[in-house]
């Protein structure tokens, strides 16, 4: 597959620098809704290229980090249920709880295991038709479409020991309550790629239409990274902004619809807590009522009180661009990923971490 | 998270998964929300072990063609065209 290695190629990629340093936007800031791409920026080293004027911003695209401490408390809660075996995908264990995280819940003997797939979740309710196995659900649009498999396969075949605790969430609601609240500028969004392969480059026609903010949806790729905040330098600078799809290979303008079609009929709209931006209407997926069976907030009487983020953690204005991870007092002193305090520091695509790993370095 | 990765589908198995390479490594995986068929040969993006998508190579050669002069922009928007048209 050539055709794909050659997205990393340094001539093109100094070619589109060379044009994003001819650009007269003045002060723009660009920013994106995918913890994909706070990775792929820092360690490509597209940060350092970027003439001073351009300020690259984090959304709120991570989605472990986005998890409320109080929907954490629920999934502690449910692990610590009697023959529950809870399973979630692996970055969520390290994330402090109110209380405690799903790390040291595990390490109190009771049974938490990362999966990779939810497709391993169903394989271990295969394998101990005794237990419960319950699936922690986060993620965004991407992730959507396998716990909807889950659930279809686990009906179709079946299997009665299996469960989910949904807390994924829509990256649109996220980023309108974050343009919403106007705390920080936004003068162009690099669109999320893998989000955008499911629900379609075309669903954020909203940003240029309704804001008037340029939208490049992207790949991982240096190139398609330069390519996307070139594309939207050159739409602020012309004052034109529109919808440019930088990610053709993968993304098609209705997006899967098999995939989302999979998502709507198991899941409905809903209310969701967002860490840094408190309820946002109908931005959470939960499982329709037909298939209540499969629903772990009912099948399990689970409580949580009193839950509380860390006093001095401050991942929710990092998560909506308002502080940048530096400027928080416990960056790299009292919170570091060995011993982190909140979950932008422990997830891998989380702004502190990144920060962390590839920015610290150079400064 | 929304981390997804290039494969080469090698084989189709019972139950709608696929046997497929991932920079060298074998993994089964599901094509339960692709969006119509793969056959072996095909690339496809993995997310979470599900495919999500094929990967179009014609498409991907296109897009690289247009960074050799042109931006995006220039390649998606045509001079003097409305873009919220």
């Amino acid at each position: 597959m050539s055709v794909l290695h050659q997205f990393r190629d340094s001539t093109r990629a100094q070619a589109i620098i060379e044009r994003i340093r001819g650009r007269n936007t003045g002060d723009i800031s660009i920013m994106e809704f995918c913890g994909g791409h706070t990775v792929a920026i820092f360690r490509s080293g597209i940060r350092t290229v970027m003439p001073e004027h351009v300020h690259m911003l984090s959304g709120p695209g991570c989605p472990v980090c986005v998890t409320s401490n109080g929907d954490l408390d629920r999934a502690v809660a449910l692990a610590k249920t009697p023959g529950v075996i809870l399973t979630t995908y692996g970055d969520m264990l390290r994330v402090p709880g109110s209380r405690e995280s799903l790390m040291q819940v595990r390490a109190q003997g009771y049974q938490v295991e990362i999966v990779y797939s939810t497709l391993d979740a169903l394989k271990l309710a295969a394998a101990h038709p005794d237990r419960e196995v319950v699936f922690f659900a986060i993620g965004f649009e991407t992730t959507a479409p396998a716990a909807a498999a889950a659930v279809l396969q686990a009906q179709a075949k079946g299997v009665r020991n299996f469960s989910i605790c949904s807390v994924m969430k829509l990256t649109i609601p996220g980023a309108k309550a974050l343009l919403a609240m106007g705390e920080v500028k936004v003068d162009g969004v690099i669109g999320p790629g893998h989000v955008s392969s499911i629900i379609g480059s075309d669903a954020w026609r909203f940003l240029p239409e309704e804001y008037e903010i340029p939208v490049a949806i992207s790949g991982f790729e240096p190139l398609d990274l330069l390519a996307a905040t070139d594309a939207i330098m050159q739409m602020h600078e012309e004052k034109r902004p529109a919808l440019v799809n930088s990610y053709s290979r993968v993304v098609r303008p209705e997006g899967n619809r098999k995939a989302w079609g999979a998502v709507e009929r198991v899941f409905s709209l809903a209310e969701a807590s967002w860490r840094g931006f408190g309820s946002i209407p109908e931005s959470g997926l939960v499982l329709r009522e037909e298939f209540s069976d499969f629903n772990a907030d009912l099948r399990f009487d689970v409580t949580v009180e009193d839950s509380a983020e860390h006093p001095a953690c401050r991942c929710g204005e990092v998560l909506r661009g308002v502080l940048t991870p530096p400027e928080c007092s416990v960056f790299g002193t009292a919170c570091t990923p060995e011993s982190p305090l909140g979950p932008c520091m422990v997830s891998s695509e989380g702004s502190c971490a990144a920060y962390y790993h590839y920015q610290r370095q150079m400064a | 998270m929304c981390l997804a990765v290039p494969a080469k589908v090698l084989e189709l198995r019972d139950d709608n998964m696929a046997l497929v390479d991932i920079s060298g490594t074998q993994r089964e995986i599901s094509l339960m929300v692709l969006d119509g068929d793969a056959a072996p040969g095909d690339f496809v993006l993995i997310h979470v072990g599900y495919a999500i998508e094929k990967i179009d190579e014609e498409e991907a050669a296109r897009t690289l063609a247009t960074f050799e002069e042109l931006s995006m922009l220039d390649e998606q928007l045509p001079e003097g065209e409305d873009p919220l048209a």
